[in-house]
């Protein structure tokens, strides 16, 4: 295959932030995670974990917990507002305050009618959900302190509040403290002196109520009476959160040291009926706090401080091995957060707050920051565009030699509010920008500046957002990718719909048109490989036979999804891949590998005489030198641009643990 | 584990005989029992309260001949009355003569209520009605199906998914037949009951509906207890005119002591667990008035209880209490029976076991007994009927001997017969049978020996031995045996091959060797072990021969303060001189026999807390001389000696370590009063220390070769780099 010049660059500084909570929505599969700088991010568990939505949002929100009603999705936050998201467009729908100072949990219950959030000055308030909006309905009683935790009885009528040093139940209909069954009581059983949290409760149907607290307790509690059934010490320090599987049979706690704990509701004698709860496992997948947890029918989710995502499948519910028997830990998103300039050897950065450009080839970057976020696109060494939330910017780029200057665009069509997804033609003339429903806004870029053209529809009509956009090299394609799995091909001649590849069950991760063929070639959430020939509406040979033959389960095996598709300018046939831990040349030419045949076959091709290389050969050239991928992409000089991000450079920039490994421990 | 909860008296009884029409039925619900008893009475009673809701009686003169049932569907009782007056009253009813009554053309013989349908009749004769369809025609004919001679002696309805099926068993002249009566379409299938010996009679039946199949239980006088399984969906019809035996299995064998079972019955409970009244306790003699539990999966006895007064063999089980009535009294005993597991049951065995030995029969099986029984009773079965011709069987005819002949040979035969036909046994048998016998064939011969001073078979021992499927517990005293006899070719093979001798017969032998002088013991050979010993003390030689373990210029950090205070040893023939500090006294301290014996001791399986308080027995000298035999080992072994020897079976050096440790923390006090003592533990210690240090050192240059390891693994990357690689 030859030889490549890379550019391994490892000054991308990008900082995951930490996971504060966690919310699963059981019918749709979807888990939402809302991260400290204030972006929720969607994964679907049934599509392999993909990362199908990120929502940004602000880090003033701080959020602190999450909750689904139905499809719906909100967050509250310590800055007292409550936030209803609008799935469809990735975007906030509407923000509304509950006037209690901060709020620090928020629940649903069951049934999907009423909301309630527990606030700083000690009210928990019921909000009626209707169809689009939100209303209060009423304050339960205000206690003094805050209210850190709250659940529902899944009936409904009743609701538990974790406080300090307290746990109280509310009647919902009354609105009152049920003073008679449940008083308040003490939670310590300690000194006296320090004040127990209560950071998580769990209301079962049976009447039991779980605790988490700063003591490192997790404790059972009979409603009715008011009593402790059990306690178990969990850790030294604090229990952060508690989750319930859906049949209330297992518990999942998370602590502050790292590691989460399995507690299973199990008869102590064989075949009978009296069940306990019953701690069963520890994992150790986290090095700091813990602070949301999720029992999601085969699999514990975790995720913290650490800024990881972890998937800890459950070993005696999974029947065989698989995907789903894997640990999955993930850690980088599932998107592109870097972009290059092919011919002028340029990358930008996407930070949450700015944007770096950098110039391969010499020693030095150059940095240019702006204090926005969300997506960008340069090409062409002319132009620059990136779109926040709320603006979309256009800028003007000159490069020569050492000297970089930007130049801001004034006047830009109005219609160019905010964007998903944004791609640059590639001679540069066009400008797509994806926006809402689906959407895909085209305009002219000239030295005058940047004229709307027109805007292309789906004939399918989804609401979802895109998530990618690939244009064709000779700017007659495009392609747009949305959450819903359905990818559109517009004819940018006639700026009309041209065709729609049949729908695959699991989401498209990266995809590019080929620059010679005008193949789109996809790569979806669960690793398969397709290419659809624009042209003919079909997929191509290479795709079927990939079909019918299989890919090698080493490559089914993979757990992180391949984020960048380029090709070889110089080699057709070349389509080159990566994801968090290799990158592959996918030779077309070659003959697919066999079940039995050796994957990962470059040590032993290199041992090889030459002529024996060819027949032992096959078409994915997997190369796995490089780690913690962010980006790989073969530059016009046939030069590879590789960028890492250790993830030890990531964990040294983390706070330091509560728990510090020490030696021989 | 099952239990047998406090009783309690429902009712007293009128004394009829077993032959009166006693019968306990279900009620509407699950606390309510309707009671037929002495031919006149019917009563309703509520269980938990002990009390009586309701009570009928018909005429003097009139007799009760079916027991009354409750009829789910129209809520009433149902009697039938000198055997063809079906009477029918409500709760609500005061006296039965008031009530429905309808005459029938044929002697009714049972009513069987079945839950939400009609109550089931079943005529003297075998024919079956519904009760509704009977009463809406009492007068028509019905059908004869049983011949005059045959007597019905058991009926139940079973009530399955979908299907009603009514069992009854009949008696004709000594034989037993199974009516298996199913409805929607009628059909009605004969099947013959084998009796299990010659003049043992069916007692007692239980039919229950379990996963599918209607699984029959029924007890022999003999004691037997068989279950039958018949499948819920009736099977290909029988050719007509054979009747096929029912295909049956031996659950269980109750021990029935003297004579044969007369009133007696069984009763599943559960899946694995029966309920038996009117058979001898195992362990309490000859008396019959006792309910017992039994597991059938484990065959033991769970739980039982005495019966006060007179025992009719009867039995009820509703939700949970079982209902025996006995003397005049019906006792009401709830009872709960738990999943079963094998260590519940074998802890039930255990407890049992040490009156089982003496008690005569078999009561609570051991593994010895059910060995023993199965292969009597195949060799009965290929001497009876000839069916199968078993293994056994045709070794029997190639005048083999049996293990329980040679057994019995064992006890008078002499040495040379005993050995013969021993080694006979062992040509011929199956590996599984020697599995089984071998223990007893040893055990047989050891008692022999023990009895008899002159009786040693030796070879017939090795033999044994050899076969690999002897073990300590299996003849706990052989080994002590061939201490006795100073057979240490035996000993040696038995310390090889038992994985489970006691720490105290370890140490046994341990002295014994110990206390054996080497010039006795050279004549024993001992093969593999004797070679390695041989290897060992060669390979000695030559080191002692010239500087061979001082390649590369190699000189040991030299002690010399250490060399000096040390006293000359005694024991080293040849001093050498001072600067070879490491070539310790390395003559063998014991002949190379007992060195081989004691081997085979240190390879022997232990545990250090037991066998500690055992090596205490040891005294001085012998803890002297196995402190420099192991000192000797442990030189030997450092100098890497043993890993040039091929041997199969050697002691390792954390083996030695192990005893070494051991030995003196037995000995501690005794060591350091006993001024022999003191130079060999000087010795020890100098040598101990030696090696500390070295593997200190060992230590240092792992952790730098460590770090160099490391240095080179991460090559430091900076931010930016060009690199080439190649792709293939």
């Amino acid at each position: 295959m030859g030889e490549f010049n890379v550019h391994r660059v490892r000054f991308f500084d990008y900082m995951p932030s930490a996971i504060r909570a966690l919310a699963f929505q059981p019918q749709r599969e979807r888990i939402a995670v809302a991260r400290t700088d204030g972006t929720v991010e969607i994964f679907n568990r049934a599509d392999c974990f993909f990362q199908e939505k990120v929502i940004p949002g602000r880090q003033q929100a701080a959020t602190e917990a999450l909750a689904w009603v139905g499809d719906r999705l909100f967050s509250a936050g310590l800055n007292g507002e409550i936030i209803e998201y609008d799935l469809d467009n990735n975007k906030t729908k509407y923000t509304i305050d509950a006037y209690g100072g901060p709020i620090w949990s928020i629940t649903s219950n069951k049934q999907g009618t009423h909301l309630a959030v527990g606030c700083e000055d000690g009210t928990v308030k019921l909000f009626e959900v209707h169809e689009d909006r939100i209303q209060f309905e009423r304050n339960l009683a205000k206690q003094k302190g805050r209210i850190i935790s709250l659940s529902w009885h899944p009936s409904g009528s009743k609701i538990v509040a974790g406080m300090m040093d307290v746990i109280h139940i509310f009647d919902t209909e009354t609105g009152k403290l049920r003073a008679l069954a449940f008083p308040s009581y003490d939670l310590l059983g300690t000194s006296r002196s320090q004040e127990c949290v209560v950071w998580s409760v769990v209301y079962l149907s049976d009447g039991t109520i779980i605790s988490g607290d700063s003591a490192g307790k997790v404790k059972m509690w009979d409603s009715r009476t008011g009593t402790l059934i059990k306690s178990h010490q969990v850790t030294k320090w604090d229990v952060l959160t508690l989750s319930v599987s859906q049949d209330e049979t297992s518990l999942a706690v998370g602590t502050s040291e790292g590691h989460v704990v399995q507690f299973q509701f199990l008869s102590m004698v064989l075949g009978q009926e009296d069940k306990e709860w019953v701690r069963t496992r520890t994992f150790k997948n986290h090095t700091h706090d813990v602070r949301a947890v999720l029992e999601v029918n085969t699999a514990i989710v975790s995720g913290g401080m650490d800024t990881q995502f972890v998937v800890r499948p459950l070993l005696d519910k999974i029947d065989e091995r698989g995907q789903a028997s894997a640990l999955r830990n993930i850690q980088f998103p599932h998107r592109r957060l870097v972009s290059c300039a092919r011919k002028a050897g340029l990358l930008l950065f996407q930070y949450p707050g700015h944007l770096e450009l950098w110039r391969l080839g010499e020693s030095e970057g150059n940095g240019e920051r702006k204090r926005e976020n969300t997506t960008l696109s340069i090409k062409r060494k002319r132009w620059i565009a990136y779109s926040t939330v709320a603006s979309f910017r256009l800028y003007r780029l000159h490069c020569e030699n050492n000297n970089v200057s930007i130049i801001k665009v004034s006047k830009l069509p109005k219609v160019l509010s905010s964007a998903n997804q944004i791609c640059f033609s590639s001679d540069s003339s066009h400008l797509f920008v994806a926006s809402t429903c689906s959407s895909v806004h085209v305009a002219i870029l000239n030295q005058s500046g940047c004229k709307f053209v027109c805007t292309l529809k789906p004939k399918s009509g989804s609401g979802q957002a895109i998530n990618l956009l690939a244009a064709s090299e000779d700017g007659k394609w495009l392609a747009s990718a949305n959450s819903d799995h359905e990818v559109q091909i517009y004819n940018l001649n006639k700026m009309k719909p041209h065709c729609t590849v049949p729908v695959h069950s699991s989401g498209v991760s990266a995809m590019a048109i080929h620059p010679t063929t005008n193949n789109l070639f996809m790569v979806h959430a669960d690793q398969q490989l397709t290419e659809y020939s624009v042209e003919k509406k079909q997929y191509t040979d290479w795709s079927r036979q990939v079909q019918r033959h299989g890919l090698h389960s080493l490559w089914l095996e993979r757990d992180t999804p391949v984020t960048n598709v380029t090709f070889n300018p110089k080699n057709p046939a070349h389509i080159v891949l990566h994801d968090m831990y290799m990158f592959c040349i996918i030779d077309q030419t070659l003959p697919l590998p066999d079940q039995r045949s050796q994957f990962y076959n470059q040590l032993t091709l290199r041992s090889m005489p030459e002529k024996e290389r060819k027949k032992h050969s096959h078409a994915f050239k997997m190369c796995k030198i490089f780690k913690e991928l962010l980006f790989v992409e073969l530059m016009e000089d046939q030069s590879l641009v590789v960028v890492e991000r250790p993830l030890m450079d990531i964990t040294a920039q983390l706070p330091a643990p509560v728990r510090q490994k020490k030696f021989a421990t | 584990m099952a239990a047998l909860y406090e009783s309690y008296t429902l009712c007293a009884l009128a004394d009829t005989g077993p032959e009166g029409t006693r019968a306990i039925e279900p009620d509407r619900d699950r606390d309510r029992v309707v009671i037929t008893e002495s031919g006149r009475a019917v009563t309703v009673y509520k269980v938990s309260d002990q009390k009586p809701l309701g009570s009928w009686t018909v005429k003097q003169g009139q007799c009760i001949t079916s027991p009354a049932v409750y009829n789910p569907p129209t809520k009433e009782y149902v009697v039938v009355t000198d055997e063809k007056v079906v009477r029918v009253w409500k709760d609500e009813d005061i006296s039965i003569e008031k009530a429905f009554k309808a005459t029938v053309s044929a002697e009714v013989y049972r009513l069987h209520s079945v839950p939400d349908r009609e109550p089931l009749v079943l005529f003297r004769h075998g024919a079956v009605r519904f009760l509704d369809s009977l009463l809406a025609a009492p007068q028509q004919t019905i059908e004869e199906v049983l011949s005059e001679e045959e007597v019905i002696r058991w009926s139940a309805a079973v009530q399955m998914e979908q299907q009603l099926v009514l069992l009854f068993s009949t008696e004709q002249r000594g034989q037993h037949c199974l009516y298996v009566q199913r409805f929607s379409p009628n059909a009605l299938v004969k099947h013959r009951l084998e009796t299990d010996s010659t003049n043992s009679t069916p007692l007692s039946y239980a039919a229950t509906y379990r996963d599918g199949n209607i699984h029959l239980l029924y007890l022999f006088s003999s004691g037997s207890v068989y279950e039958s399984v018949l499948q819920a969906r009736p099977t290909v019809p029988a050719v007509s005119g054979t009747v096929q035996a029912l295909p049956r299995s031996l659950l269980l064998k109750l021990p029935v002591g003297e004579g044969e079972l007369t009133a007696a019955s069984a009763l599943p409970v559960d899946e694995s667990h029966i309920a038996v009244v009117g058979v001898p306790h195992p362990l309490a003699g000859a008396g019959k008035d006792y309910l017992c539990l039994w597991n059938t999966h484990f065959q033991t006895l769970q739980a039982a209880r005495e019966l006060a007064g007179k025992i009719y063999g009867q039995l009820w089980c509703f939700s949970g209490k079982l209902f025996v009535p006995h003397g005049k009294i019906l006792s009401v005993i709830p009872f709960e029976c738990q999943k079963s597991s094998l260590a519940a049951a074998m802890g039930k065995l255990k407890q049992t076991s040490g009156t089982n030995e003496s008690s005569g029969p078999t009561l609570v099986p051991t593994w010895n007994a059910l060995l023993h029984s199965n292969q009597t009773q195949t060799q009965e079965n290929s001497r009876g009927a000839g069916t199968k011709k078993s293994k056994m069987s045709t070794r029997n005819q190639s005048s083999c001997p049996t293990a329980e002949q040679l057994a019995e040979k064992i006890k008078v035969g002499s040495e040379k017969e005993v050995q013969k036909q021993v080694e006979e046994f062992l040509h011929g048998s199956q590996p599984e049978e020697l599995q089984l016998t071998a223990g007893r064939l040893a055990s047989a011969l050891v008692m022999r020996c023990q009895a008899d001073p002159t009786f040693y078979p030796q070879a017939a021992f090795t033999q044994l031995v050899q076969t690999n499927y002897l073990c300590h517990s299996g003849c706990p005293d052989l080994l002590v045996l061939t201490l006795e006899k100073n057979d240490f070719r035996l000993c040696q093979l038995c310390l090889q091959l038992f994985q489970d001798i006691p720490e105290a017969v370890t140490c046994c032998c341990l002295k014994t060797i110990l206390s054996f002088q080497d010039s006795e013991l050279e004549q024993v050979d001992l093969e593999d072990g004797l070679l390695f010993m041989k290897a060992l003390t060669q390979t000695a030689e030559v080191s002692d021969d010239g500087d061979s373990g001082q390649h590369n210029g190699f000189c040991p950090p030299v002690l010399e303060e250490e060399i000096c205070d040390a006293p000359p040893d005694s024991e080293a023939p040849g001093t050498r001189p001072a600067r070879e500090p490491l070539a310790l006294d390395m003559s063998c301290p014991v002949g190379l026999h007992k060195g081989a014996l004691l081997n085979e001791v240190l390879q022997v399986p232990y545990s250090d807390s037991l066998l500690l308080p055992h090596l205490k027995d040891l005294n001085v000298p012998q803890v002297l001389l196995f402190l420099q035999y192991l000192r000797f080992l442990y030189l030997k072994y450092s100098q890497d000696a043993h890993s040039r020897i091929p041997a199969l079976r050697k002691p390792t050096v954390t083996q030695i370590m192990d005893w070494v440790c051991l030995l003196l923390d037995a000995h501690f006090t005794v060591l350091a009063l006993t001024p022999e003592a003191k130079s060999l533990l000087t010795s020890l210690h100098k040598f101990v220390r030696s090696q500390v240090k070295l593997y200190s050192e060992l230590g240092k240059i792992e952790g730098s070769l460590e770090a160099l390891k490391k240095s080179k693994q991460s090559r430091e990357i900076g931010q930016y780099s060009i690199e080439v690689i190649e792709l293939f």
